[in-house]
C-alpha cells in the first residue's frame, strides 16, 4: 500500500497540477486570443516557442530552467538580490518549470476553440451593445467551453506525467519536490515493485478517467 | 432628419468609395450586384470595418468623423446578418435579452413584449436556436435586434440564405415592421423583387462607388439607370384603397395619375397599397381607347425616351407626377410621333399588388 512518502508524492503532485492549470489558465487564455486573432507575422514566433516543450527533451528544458532559477542564473540570482532564495529545488522552482512544460497543453486548445467562433459571434454582440470585455465572457468563453475542458485537463494530465524536468529542476526532495512519477522510479530502483504498482497503477486509473471525461464533456457540449 | 454616410476603403484591388444621403425614416435600399460593396458599406456604417476613413451623421448625431469613432458597440443600431448568427450557447430568449438586458431601462423604446408579437416569436421563446426553422431564426435574430431600440436598423440581406417558403414567410413581418415602429432601416439587397416591395429609397451602388440615390419610384424610372431597362423593368405606385365593387367583384385603387381597378382585395378602404407595373404590360397611345378589354387607361405626358435595343424603346411618363415606364418598339414611337412633352394615354395590361 502507499506509505506516507507516497501520499507526500501525491499530495505534492496534485498540488503541483492545480497550481499550474490556474497559472496556466491565467497566462494563456488571453495569449490563446491573442494567437487566434492577430495577423502579424510576429505571430508565427510566438506559436513556436508555445510549442517548443512539445518536441524538447524534457531534460533540455528542465536544464535551461536549471540554469536560469539556480543561484548564478539570471531569476535565482535576481531573487538573491531582492533577498530570496534561489528558485531550484524548491515547490516554486517546479511550478515555474511545469508552467513552461505544460504551456502547448493548454493554449493550443484554447487557440484552436477561439479560432472556431470565427468574428461574427463577437460582432454580433459588439452590434448588441456589449463592450469588448464583455464579450470575450459573455459569447467568447462560453462558445469555447470544449476547448477550455481540453485545455485543463490536458494541463493537469501533463503536469501530472511530467518526469524530465521536476527531476532536473526539483531534485526529488521527499515532501517537498518529490513527485508521483519520481516516487515510482525510486520504488522501481529499490526494487519495491508493489509499491510501485499501487502508483503506477493509481496514475494509469486517474489519466484515463481524466480523459474520458474530456471526451464525454465535449461531446455533451456539442449538442447543446 | 437624414442619414449621412461617406467612406473610403481600400482593401486590395477593391476600393469602396461610397457617399450617400437619405432621409431617416423608412426603408431604404442599398441596391447592387454581388461585390459591389454593399456589405463592406454596412458593415462600416456599423463600424465593424477597421480602417474605415469615413462621415457619418446619423438624424444629427455624428458616429464618425476624422477625429471621433463610435465604436460599434456605442452606435445606437441594430445589424441583421445574412445568416441569423444566434448565439448557439443561449436560448432564444437568451438571445433576445442579449441586447435588451445591456440598454438601461429608461433607454428601451421598444418593447420586448411588442417586438416578440410584431415577429411572431411568442412559441419560440425556450427553445434552443439550433431547432428552429430558416425563417424562424431570421425572426429572432431581427427582434433581438430590434430590442436595442436601435436608431438605425442595417439589414443585410435579411432573405438572401433563405428558401422560397421562409422569405414569403418573413417579408409581411417586415412589412408590419415598417408600419409600426418609426425605426429607419438600411438594407442591402441584390434582389429587385425585395426592393420593389419593401424600399422607400435606393442607394444604387456600381464597383463600391454610389451611382445615383432617391425615391424609390424615382430610381426605378430613371431611364439614365440600369434598373429601367431589360426585361424586368418597372415602376412601384403608391395607391390606396378607394372603393370595392361587388357587381363585378372588383377593387378601386386611387393615385394621383387616375384609378386602378383590379380584381378584388379584401382590404379596407384608405388602406395604402404599393403596386408593380411593369414597362412591357404598359402601352401608349394617342387616345382614349374605346372598345377595349384593358381597364386600367390614364392620360399622362411623355418625359423622356431611351434607346433599349435596336427595335425597342423605353418611355418614362408622367401620370399625375407619377413616373411610369412603358416598353414599346420603336416603330411605335415614330408611328406615334412621340416626344417630350407630349400628352399620351396609358394602358395597363397587368398591374400587381405588392405585399
Amino acid at each position: 500500500m502507499l506509505d506516507e512518502g507516497d501520499l507526500a508524492a501525491l499530495w505534492i503532485t496534485l498540488r503541483l497540477a492545480g497550481l499550474t492549470v490556474v497559472i496556466l489558465l491565467l497566462l494563456g487564455t488571453p495569449l490563446a486570443w491573442w494567437l487566434s486573432r492577430t495577423q502579424r507575422r510576429f505571430k508565427a514566433v510566438v506559436e513556436a516557442v508555445v510549442a517548443l516543450p512539445l518536441v524538447l527533451p524534457p531534460t533540455v528544458l528542465g536544464f535551461y530552467l536549471l540554469v536560469a532559477l539556480g543561484p548564478n542564473g539570471p531569476v535565482g540570482g535576481l531573487m538573491m538580490t531582492l533577498g530570496g532564495e534561489p528558485l531550484a529545488f524548491t515547490f516554486a522552482g517546479l511550478v515555474i518549470g511545469s508552467v513552461f512544460y505544460s504551456l502547448p497543453f493548454v493554449v493550443q486548445p484554447l487557440q484552436g476553440a477561439f479560432a472556431a467562433i470565427g468574428r461574427r459571434p463577437m460582432e454580433v454582440a459588439a452590434t448588441l451593445g456589449a463592450s469588448p470585455l464583455d464579450r470575450f465572457f459573455t459569447v467568447a468563453v462560453p462558445l469555447a467551453r470544449p476547448g477550455f475542458l481540453t485545455a485543463v485537463v490536458l494541463g493537469f494530465a501533463h503536469t501530472v506525467g511530467e518526469f524530465g524536468v521536476v527531476l532536473m529542476i526539483g531534485g526529488n526532495i521527499p515532501g517537498e519536490t518529490q513527485v508521483l512519477s519520481i516516487a515510482i522510479y525510486d520504488h522501481v530502483e529499490a526494487l519495491e515493485y508493489g509499491h510501485a504498482h499501487w502508483l503506477a497503477g493509481g496514475l494509469l486509473l486517474l489519466s484515463f478517467l481524466l480523459l474520458l471525461a474530456v471526451y464525454v464533456l465535449n461531446r455533451r457540449f456539442k449538442v447543446a | 432628419m437624414t442619414i449621412e454616410a461617406r467612406f473610403l476603403i481600400e482593401r486590395g484591388d477593391f476600393t469602396l468609395d461610397a457617399d450617400f444621403i437619405v432621409p431617416a425614416q423608412g426603408i431604404s435600399a442599398i441596391f447592387g450586384a454581388s461585390g459591389c460593396g454593399k456589405t463592406t458599406l454596412l458593415r462600416a456604417i456599423a463600424g465593424l470595418e477597421q480602417p474605415a476613413r469615413g462621415y457619418l451623421k446619423i438624424a444629427g448625431e455624428v458616429w464618425q468623423d476624422g477625429e471621433r469613432f463610435l465604436p460599434p458597440h456605442q452606435r445606437p443600431l441594430g445589424y441583421v446578418f445574412q445568416e441569423a448568427s444566434l448565439f448557439p450557447h443561449l436560448s432564444v430568449l437568451g438571445n433576445l435579452k442579449y441586447g435588451y438586458k445591456r440598454l438601461p431601462p429608461e433607454a428601451r423604446r421598444v418593447d420586448f413584449d411588442q417586438a416578440v408579437t410584431l415577429l411572431g416569436i411568442d412559441p419560440l421563446l425556450a427553445r434552443r436556436p439550433q431547432g428552429l426553422s430558416g425563417g424562424e431564426r431570421q425572426r429572432v435574430a431581427i427582434a433581438r435586434a430590434l430590442l436595442t431600440s436601435p436608431r438605425l436598423l442595417l439589414m443585410d440581406e435579411p432573405l438572401a440564405a433563405l428558401d422560397r417558403q421562409s422569405k414569403r414567410e418573413i417579408l409581411p413581418f417586415l412589412e408590419r415592421l415598417h408600419e409600426e415602429l418609426s425605426i429607419p432601416v438600411l438594407y442591402v439587397s441584390h434582389a429587385p423583387d425585395e426592393v420593389a416591395r419593401l424600399a422607400d429609397q435606393l442607394v444604387l451602388l456600381e464597383q463600391g462607388r454610389v451611382r445615383a440615390s432617391g425615391p424609390i419610384g424615382e430610381m426605378l424610372t430613371r431611364v439614365d439607370l440600369p434598373l429601367a431597362h431589360g426585361d424586368e423593368a418597372e415602376a412601384v405606385v403608391e395607391a390606396r384603397v378607394a372603393e370595392h365593387d361587388d357587381t363585378f367583384h372588383l377593387t378601386h385603387l386611387e393615385f394621383p395619375g387616375g384609378r386602378f381597378t383590379v380584381a378584388r382585395k379584401d382590404l379596407p378602404l384608405g388602406q395604402p397599397v404599393r403596386l408593380r407595373l411593369l414597362a412591357r404590360d404598359v402601352s401608349l397611345s394617342l387616345e382614349r381607347q374605346e372598345g377595349t378589354s384593358i381597364l386600367n387607361i390614364f392620360p399622362a405626358k411623355v418625359e423622356t425616351l431611351a434607346d433599349e435595343n435596336p427595335a425597342q424603346l423605353m418611355v418614362r411618363l408622367d401620370a399625375g407626377g407619377v413616373p411610369i415606364l412603358s416598353r414599346i418598339t420603336r416603330k411605335s414611337a415614330t408611328i406615334l410621333a412621340l416626344e417630350p412633352g407630349k400628352s399620351v394615354y396609358v394602358q395597363v395590361k397587368t398591374v400587381a399588388l405588392l405585399g
